[in-house]
């Protein structure tokens, strides 16, 4: 069977310009570097990774919001951008409050899509501008509200509804609730998981929260500064991960239980998270890795299309095994002199 | 003697729209080198209390009372606060940088603050006591980073520099305000560990405040929720997670998905948080409550309890998550 999304070595670099007539190339931001991956029909690929390691702009680049520098996109068969891809796909992000006009009333934003797609004449438009805002929950009667009317929760669910409008086939969530507060996450998940359910949507899910990716996603994908280290069936990768930062990653992140926590073992990495203007040689997360070796610093390691749970890593972990952080990787300066760091947005966590 | 005692705190903001009731009667004791943690959803008042104390809501008007060591410091001159804030009392807030200055470097900041609280240093032991924080708090090659300025720092490193000034003085009380938001999650793991060794070091009470029910797990002796300007539970941190009583807290943690990945559905709190222009009467909560009584719809119910303190109507010993607990607290409710 053909997956619904192919992504194959995309790549997308940012220039980075100085200068004030010239604007001379003096760097490029690999944000995205050399990404393949498939989504099939009616699951959910999460995809994680800290601030920086290119997941938002992957995003963008599915979606068609960027153009990308090399690599293939296709959907459903065809390259994107074609005929009825925007109506196909479509996004929800992260800002309840920077993602909708606050000029406008919700009503008009929800029928946006059907605006630009033609679909429906004005009274048909209103009605399925009605349905939709019934669908996730929302008084339909509130149309004609604005949007600083609405709770953060609901300004999501506006964002929900508008997504959905022109009948989408795959729907990309760029964080879709790490904006909320914690019960109203929960109220938001629970509402695109019943949509999905509903409508057959397909999703890629993206997230800094592991446990609520792990949550919602049939697979996970696990990104380091700008490439996928690893991907795998959601329990596989969270029961027995086999990239060293996906191991750092997991050990890192507090779960809302005193015993587990205590229980479990931390690998602290150190250092930062290295520039992507000039990312690592080798394996790019070899100047913190506790397994490091000189192959890591050579090679760069491969991750292996086919089967389901892959690791791009020389050395990967394998179960029972402990990854001590006393003899963590190689010190390096992350700080480039000059070029100065791109601080990558943090996101409203 | 607690090392700080707040009691009946309340913090309202005139505003064209009416009163907001930020706070509406905060209580509770840090003692000396314990971790408290509050947990709330924003708007729940969890930041403003604790600024308040500092002396750094202007324009509120405050009742109540707050000993630090025994001084009242609601109503304490401004020039008095000032001398214990920084030195006695440091605070850490979310974003390291926009509290710290653009065009200072780093060490210049924590010079200034050690010359204001300790006259007698001379420039040149300010200097080498901002390299000796910074060594401390892990900012590789201190000598040479004290020079730079913040955004030559990374998020993790700039969050390591506002907590090497807050150690600067060796103060007794850290008020940490949401300190590790807006890191990524293996440096929030470092930034974390740094905390929790330096305050075993140093004996310093902690005042952790956050929504992020999983640092609370790992940093809190005890912890105190806060919803709708009001502590509603407050215990020790193994019972709070495992015996929750409040149906507030019974709801966020059952709303967190599950730690071992089971995938059933999420039971999150029904509804909005209430508005402080015009908190629901009785119990705060009982609009979003799934066991309210008449009773919550009328009485304000207090903190009840000895070493668990709950503000809820049901019977304190109706504890617990679970199927078994929420029969109980169902059947009680009827």
């Amino acid at each position: 069977m053909t997956p619904l999304l192919n992504v194959s070595d995309v790549r997308k670099y940012f220039p980075i310009r100085k200068g004030v007539f010239l604007r001379r190339e003096v760097g490029r931001v690999h944000a995205v570097d050399g990404v393949s991956l498939q989504v099939r029909a009616g699951e959910t690929l999460g995809i994680v990774g800290e601030s920086g390691c290119g997941k938002s702009t992957l995003a963008r680049c599915v979606t068609g919001l960027y153009p990308v520098t090399s690599g293939s996109i296709e959907f459903d068969g065809a390259p994107i951008g074609g005929k009825g891809f925007r109506r196909d796909v479509q996004m929800i992000f992260q800002d309840p409050y920077g993602s909708l006009n606050p000029r406008r009333r919700v009503g008009s934003i929800i029928a946006d899509p059907l605006v630009i797609h033609r679909i429906g004449n004005a009274a048909e438009r209103r009605r399925r501008v009605q349905e939709l805002m019934e669908l996730v929950g929302l008084n339909p009667e509130h149309f004609n509200r604005f949007p600083a009317e609405f709770s953060g929760g609901q300004r999501q669910r506006i964002g929900i509804a508008r997504a959905l409008a022109s009948r989408p086939r795959l729907v990309v969530c760029d964080e879709p609730v790490s904006a909320l507060d914690v019960s109203i996450q929960a109220q938001v998940i629970n509402l695109l998981k019943d949509l999905q359910a509903e409508l057959g949507l397909t999703y890629v899910f993206i997230a800094h929260d592991l446990s609520v990716v792990r949550y919602v996603s049939d697979r996970v994908a696990v990104m380091y500064l700008g490439r996928i280290v690893e991907i795998a069936p959601g329990e596989d990768l969270y029961k027995t991960p086999r990239h060293p930062y996906t191991n750092a990653l997991l050990s890192a992140a507090s779960v809302a239980d005193p015993d587990l926590s205590a229980r479990r073992e931390r690998i602290v990495l150190t250092g930062d998270v290295p520039s992507p203007i000039t990312p690592p040689s080798g394996c790019r997360f070899h100047p913190r890795c506790p397994k490091a070796q000189a192959r890591c610093v050579r090679e760069d390691p491969l991750l292996l299309p086919g089967g389901d749970h892959s690791a791009a890593c020389h050395f990967p972990v394998v179960p029972g095994e402990r990854l001590g952080a006393e003899h963590a990787g190689i010190p390096q300066e992350s700080t480039e002199p000059g070029l100065g760091r791109t601080e990558p947005d943090r996101g409203g966590e | 003697m607690a090392l700080l005692e707040v009691s009946g705190l309340t913090v309202s903001f005139p505003t064209p729209d009416g009163v907001v009731r930020a706070v509406r009667g905060m209580s509770f004791e840090v003692e000396r080198g314990r971790t408290l943690g509050i947990v709330g959803e924003s708007g729940s008042g969890k930041s403003v209390s604790t600024q308040t104390l500092m002396g750094l809501t202007r324009g509120a008007e405050v009742s109540g009372s707050a000993r630090f060591e025994g001084r009242e410091l609601i109503g304490m001159p401004a020039e008095e606060l000032r001398r214990l804030r920084g030195a006695q009392i440091a605070m850490i807030f979310q974003d390291p940088l926009s509290s710290l200055h653009p065009l200072y470097t780093v060490g210049w900041q924590i010079v200034e603050l050690i010359r204001i609280h300790e006259p007698a240093t001379t420039k040149a032991q300010a200097r080498k006591w901002a390299i000796e924080q910074l060594a401390l708090v892990g900012i590789p090659q201190p000598d040479r980073r004290v020079d730079d300025y913040p955004h030559q720092f990374s998020g993790g490193m700039r969050q390591r520099a506002m907590i090497a000034m807050a150690l600067a003085l060796q103060p007794k009380l850290i008020i940490a305000d949401e300190p590790t938001t807006a890191l990524d999650a293996t440096v929030q793991a470092q930034i974390l560990d740094l905390m929790a060794r330096l305050q075993r070091e140093f004996d310093t009470a902690l005042i952790m405040i956050t929504h992020d029910l999983g640092v609370i797990a790992d940093m809190a002796d005890q912890v105190l929720v806060m919803y709708a300007g009001k502590p509603i539970e407050v215990a020790e941190r193994r019972e709070l997670y495992y015996r929750p009583h409040h149906p507030y807290t019974v709801g966020l943690l059952e709303s967190v998905p599950s730690t071992t990945g089971a995938k059933e559905r999420l039971k999150p709190v029904p509804g909005q948080p209430p508005s402080l222009l015009r908190p629901p009467s009785g119990c705060a909560f009982h609009p979003r409550c799934p066991y309210v009584m008449p009773k919550c719809r009328t009485d304000v119910p207090p903190l009840m309890g000895e070493e668990h303190l709950s503000a809820c109507w049901l019977p304190l010993d109706v504890v617990g998550l679970g199927p078994e607990a929420a029969r109980r607290r169902t059947e009680e409710s009827s």
